[in-house]
């Protein structure tokens, strides 16, 4: 299924959710709502064969927005692995690859979590909760504290503050009192560096 | 408690209020970051109830060296010694999926000649690195040897890799644009002897580990993952293909020159079948007791893999063409308004790179799909009611590295 004819169903689904689509280019993807994006994921995966989830980016856009690109990829909708006479399907002829682009405020950044649809997603969203602070609404491994309900850190530790790949990070200055080096920028003199 | 069952005598064991002796207790045991099965920085924390593991909880981030950051100050030729830090027993495999993705988004040609010394660097770390995976995979499980023999031929890998950047760890040798340095002379002759040397030593490496009869015992229907599962959690690399599914990004999204030459792709089949191996080369057959999607099979796949690394390797020799060895990049590369997202078929899985220009030469985002990350992330799933002595050989099959997991 070629890019363009993904997008074409989706389109026909979800009608004004799908919100932009890039049909040719190096990185062929759909921008979706982010209150439809549970629902379009079930769609992908049962009804257009994108079982196989590659890899969840968060982006720091700037300008207020965060966001979420999933990266799928077909790899075979039916899978009979188990023959009894020992035959393995060969997948290899399905490849088809798909990406879904999912915005949301910076202010707001709630996006539902899709570790249902894809288990990968469990891990990946933890990491996109870690690093860019984006809360996934029904994450399986969550925790309450001081900033909400939101998936458990996985990269930092738990009592971090700030998320450090979005673009305003200001780096601590130190850690339970371990000091912190900052090496780049003018925030540090350089007759202190050793 | 009560989601284990004993067959024998439930009732007395916890039933009863006066189990005595018999009542078990939970008990968490904390397993590394330390701990030398453990393959690195990697802490589990196992709930037990006496030699039954109930459920693992695996810890990692222990080695977060933020290098999702460094990518977003960093220009991509100045990137190339961070991804040789990610999984750094196959540095190779990590600067060529990096350079594609930069060659990809900033239309760089490159020559001929670079594209077939990258395969060949490419298929000799992907053979250093499974040899690191076998020999500590026996270590694990309690073999000395296979840890030194498989040393001792990664060390004429790292001999060669030597010879060509100087570098025997963190080579940075394929860089945008092709590799860094032509290949010295005499380095062919040298590595076809390597082959030579080494293709008889895979087989005394089944006789040594493969077929021994307690290594069997101890691997065989343990861990064993669905193909289901595996897809849906997004294993790639052997474990994927452990579970009998052939998705090999060699064959199945042929990136570089890969489609150019001839291998097979093995993935685990069931007792009795034997797995595909080059013509000239003993038979490899799976015994008795190995389930598709074991550790078993996904040790063996490893094995396998690198009778295939041969046979590309010896291909791609044989075509080598002369002529450049760098294609035309200038020193400030611009990287073009636009994003790309391009995955290699790294040693453990599939290593992915997300790549976004805004314009300037530094990248605005650089996000890493490291192959372990996403096979680790399986762990608590597979164990679950197995035993204690079965975690390393289940750590041990998935083969992680942690710089990779924690990137």
């Amino acid at each position: 299924m070629i890019p363009a004819e993904t997008i074409e169903r989706l389109r026909n689904r979800f009608g004004e959710a799908i919100t932009s689509a890039v049909t040719d280019g190096l990185h062929p993807h759909a921008a979706v709502r982010a209150e439809k994006w549970h629902d379009c994921a079930k769609v992908l995966r049962d009804e257009l064969g994108f079982n196989f989830l590659r890899c969840i980016s968060a982006l720091d856009l700037g300008e207020g927005k965060l966001a979420m690109v999933y990266d799928l990829v077909a790899i075979g909708a039916i899978l009979n692995h188990t023959l009894p006479d020992g035959r393995v399907s060969d997948l290899s002829q399905c490849k088809c690859e798909f990406a879904v682009r999912v915005e949301v405020d910076r202010a707001n950044p709630h996006v539902p979590s899709v570790a249902d649809v894809w288990p990968a997603a469990d891990w990946h969203e933890r990491e996109a909760y870690d690093m860019m602070g984006i809360v996934f609404d029904g994450h399986p491994d969550t925790v309450v504290d001081a900033d909400g309900t939101h998936p458990r850190r996985i990269l930092c530790p738990d009592d971090w503050a700030g998320y450090p790949l979005r673009k305003d990070y200001e780096y601590p200055k130190e850690y339970h009192g371990i000091p912190c080096m900052v090496e780049t920028g003018s925030s540090i003199n350089q007759n202190d560096r050793i | 408690m009560n989601d284990v069952t004993f067959q024998s005598k439930p009732d007395l064991l916890f039933d009863s209020d006066d189990g005595g002796d018999l009542r078990t207790e939970e008990l968490l045991v904390n397993m590394g970051p330390q701990h030398p099965s453990t393959h690195g920085v990697l802490r589990i924390v196992l709930r037990t109830d006496g030699e039954m593991v109930l459920q693992v909880i695996p810890h990692i981030g222990y080695l977060h060296r933020c290098a999702e950051k460094i990518g977003e100050n960093l220009q991509p030729y100045q990137y190339i010694p961070i991804t040789d830090r990610l999984d750094y027993l196959s540095a190779m495999n990590n600067n060529h999926v990096f350079s594609l993705a930069v060659e990809k988004l900033a239309v760089i040609a490159v020559p001929e000649r670079a594209s077939f010394i990258r395969v060949i660097m490419a298929e000799l770390n992907r053979i250093a690195s499974h040899l690191v995976a076998w020999g500590c995979y026996g270590l694990d499980l309690g073999a000395f040897t296979p840890f030194l023999y498989g040393f001792r031929e990664r060390e004429m890998i790292l001999d060669l890799f030597e010879m060509v950047c100087g570098a025997r760890l963190t080579y940075s040798y394929i860089t945008p644009g092709g590799v860094a340095y032509d290949l010295p002379d005499g380095w062919v002759d040298r590595c076809r002897e390597f082959l030579d040397y080494f293709e008889p030593k895979i087989n005394d490496y089944n006789e040594l580990l493969s077929y021994n009869y307690i290594f069997i015992k101890r691997t065989a229907g343990v861990g064993v993952i669905s193909a289901q599962d595996a897809i849906g959690y997004g294993l790639t690399g052997t474990c994927l293909r452990a579970c009998g599914v052939k998705w090999d990004l060699r064959k199945c999204i042929p990136y570089d020159i890969y489609e150019r030459f001839q291998f097979e792709v093995p993935i685990g089949l069931p007792p009795g079948s034997t797995f595909p191996v080059p013509s000239g080369q003993p038979t490899a057959k799976v015994p008795r007791d190995v389930v598709v999607g074991d550790s078993w099979t996904r040790y063996m796949l490893r094995v396998i893999e690198m009778y295939w690394s041969v046979a590309i390797i010896r291909q791609v020799l044989d075509q080598l063409p002369g002529g450049e060895t760098k294609g035309k990049v200038p020193r400030n590369l611009k990287l073009p308004a636009g994003e790309v997202y391009l995955e290699g078929e790294n040693p453990r899985g599939q290593l992915g790179f997300f790549v976004i220009g805004n314009g300037t030469a530094i990248p605005a985002r650089v996000k890493v799909r490291g192959p372990c990350f996403c096979n680790l992330s399986i762990l608590p799933l597979v164990c679950r009611r197995v035993l204690i002595a079965d975690i390393p050989a289940i750590v041990g099959s998935i083969d992680v590295v942690m710089g990779e997991v924690d990137r």
